[in-house]
């Protein structure tokens, strides 16, 4: 007879066990960017004071995922949202999570000019380089060639533009007492300390922090596991470099 | 640092603007957010100009979609915020609307109506209608007040306040380029000393106590995974907003007891037709005026029964039929003639009502 050892899930302090198994598809990489996010929220002991807000697309369904309060708003407008609640109560962490589309494309002018008013909030934003709720249409970041449901011989930069480089395009508008960074959900211990460094400077006051984190689609892109990895790892990281870009009075994280 | 702006009551003599920034101070409103779009400017420039000497604050955002939606943020965390727009702004603005209102967020929005569509004037029109009281996707589940004066402008922005904290869903000021402007007398006064409770204001997000241990976290969305379960929540706003509304609903008539002839009007327009109903009495005919001060939700039963013991009806309003939509759907079934005055973008004159009243007899 063998005995089966059952291994809990490890899952941070902050994240509500009863929302858990969480809604995202098996694979995506909002779990484990929500699973960092949780993790530094954990590690600051900030769980009582962070209001978290989330976009429309896949982020959505992180609505309930935290045992903090939370509220859901509209498509690239959960920066705003964030704002007026800081702006109002600036004893309380607020963080906007976003994918790439409410970031980069219908939320720009709102991340353009909450950057460059160095709004006090940690914006949070997942590329996984197309729109994944609305069925795998392309995005800013989808990369050169590459094959979406809106370009289906390969992405034209001549005819759409580069990918957007949101970390280089935030790092360059703020003040330099930003955060500005970009990790991946290939290195979740990275990204953790990312997001500890971008919560850490709302903390001190000091001004607006924002995280892209290279995300997967395992849904619309298509691909199996293996494939997903590297599509993550190698093809992503040749246009979207990991790293930090705007560090205030810390050491680099490589 | 004082609190209190406006101690006892006094005498003024201002524009539009700078009434609903006096208003919204001595209402205790913490913060504006807003962006700048003609003719409601000054209610910016007044309030940022005040707001600091009394602790309050003010957030210029990049466009009124944010503006909107920031006020979404500052009520949910518990503060009396609002913002203020016109026209093209108001367009742009319903996308946070339809949001106030599918979450009841008690948020206040001052509307300085200018002609429409698209850019148009920045000058006056009541075509801001039926976009304040239906814009966006979802019922219109609003309060929205039209108000005729400065004095007017006083009094329903300090209840505005009152009535979206009572009731919770987004409440609207709805006033147009010509009150914006102009300058006319009024009163202002400390609320309370006029015996005007402000209701208390709280927070919907970042609640004291650690969520997940001393409390439930708030979880609030606007977003739902099938259509039964939207139905569901529909369904229970609409109740709730059906039953609030005998308490909201306002409305004011002038020498309607025996009228023959029903003037049926809102906002700015009403004052010529007070005007007219004071010529055509002297001349003979038996006019009189009813006016909705709150278009959302509707003064259905008063109104029926005034028009449906007049002869005639006539409706007259600065747009294209805007009003008279609102409005015709609480007459269904009677049969009093009906005329009209639409003179979208253009003021109206107590001569061509009286004009137009002669002709009709």
């Amino acid at each position: 007879m063998t005995t089966a050892t059952v291994l809990e899930p490890k899952m941070p302090k902050s994240w509500r066990q009863e929302t858990k198994p969480h809604k995202f598809c098996p694979g995506c990489g909002h779990g484990d960017i929500l699973k960092a996010l949780g993790t530094a929220i954990d590690e600051l002991g900030i769980q009582d004071r962070v209001v978290f807000g989330c976009d429309i697309g896949c982020s959505l369904l992180s609505w309930d995922f935290f045992n903090c309060d939370a509220i859901q708003t509209h498509h690239g407008r959960t920066t705003p949202v964030m704002t007026g609640i800081k702006r109002a109560r600036p004893e309380l962490i607020c963080i906007a999570y976003m994918g790439d589309g409410g970031g980069y494309a219908i939320g720009a002018q709102h991340l353009v000019n909450a950057a460059s008013r160095n709004e006090k909030l940690t914006v949070i934003l997942a590329n996984n380089a197309q729109y994944g709720m609305t069925g795998g249409q392309m995005a800013p970041t989808s990369l050169p060639g590459m094959k979406t449901e809106t370009s289906p011989y390969g992405r034209d930069v001549d005819a759409t533009g580069n990918p957007t480089l949101g970390p280089e395009m935030v790092a360059a508008i703020t003040p330099a007492s930003a955060y500005v960074a970009r990790g991946t959900m290939a290195n979740i211990p990275q990204l953790t300390r990312m997001m500890k460094k971008a919560l850490q400077n709302q903390i001190d006051g000091n001004g607006f922090s924002f995280v892209e984190a290279l995300s997967a689609c395992p849904t619309n892109w298509r691909m199996n596991a293996a494939k997903t990895w590297e599509f993550v790892e190698k093809e992503m990281t040749k246009y979207f470099k990991v790293g930090e870009l705007k560090v205030p009075a810390a050491k680099q994280e490589g | 640092m004082a609190n209190k702006p406006i101690q006892g009551e006094k005498r003024m003599f201002m524009t539009g603007n700078e009434v609903c920034a006096y208003a919204a101070l001595a209402a205790g409103a913490d913060i504006m957010y807003g962006y700048p779009i003609t003719p409601q400017n000054e209610i910016m420039h007044y309030w940022t100009r005040l707001a600091p000497k009394y602790n309050r604050s003010f957030l210029q955002t990049e466009d009124e979609i944010s503006a909107g939606f920031t006020t979404c943020g500052g009520v949910l965390s518990g503060k009396r915020a609002f913002t203020a727009t016109a026209g093209p702004g108001n367009t742009l603005m319903q996308e946070p609307m339809s949001m106030a209102e599918m979450m009841r967020i008690p948020a206040v929005f001052i509307i300085q109506q200018r002609g429409g569509p698209s850019t148009a004037t920045v000058i006056y029109s009541q075509q801001e209608v039926t976009m304040t009281c239906y814009g966006a996707n979802g019922e219109g589940l609003r309060i929205v007040y039209s108000t005729a004066n400065h004095q007017e402008l006083y009094d329903y922005t300090i209840k505005a306040f009152n009535t979206a904290w009572k009731y919770r869903f987004p409440t609207f000021v709805l006033g147009d380029g010509y009150q914006a402007k102009m300058r006319e007398s009024l009163t202002i006064y400390d609320p309370e000393l006029q015996g005007i409770q402000m209701v208390d204001t709280y927070p919907l997000v970042g609640l004291p106590g650690k969520a997940g241990a001393d409390r439930d976290p708030a979880h609030l969305r606007n977003t739902y995974n099938t259509e039964e379960e939207l139905y569901e929540v529909v369904k229970d706003l609409v109740t709730t907003y059906e039953k609030f509304a005998p308490e909201i609903v306002e409305h004011t008539t002038k020498e309607c007891d025996d009228a023959e002839v029903v003037i049926l009007c809102h906002g700015i327009v009403s004052r010529a037709a007070v005007e007219a109903i004071g010529e055509l009495r002297a001349a003979g005919i038996k006019a009189g005026m009813f006016r909705p001060i709150t278009l959302r939700p509707f003064p259905t039963a008063p109104l029926r029964n005034v028009v449906q013991k007049a002869k005639k009806l006539l409706i007259v309003e600065s747009a294209e039929g805007q009003f008279a939509r609102l409005a015709l759907p609480s007459l269904y079934g009677l049969t009093t003639p009906m005329e009209t005055i639409f003179k979208p973008g253009q003021g109206i004159t107590s001569d061509e009502i009286v004009k137009k009243i002669k002709d009709m007899a």
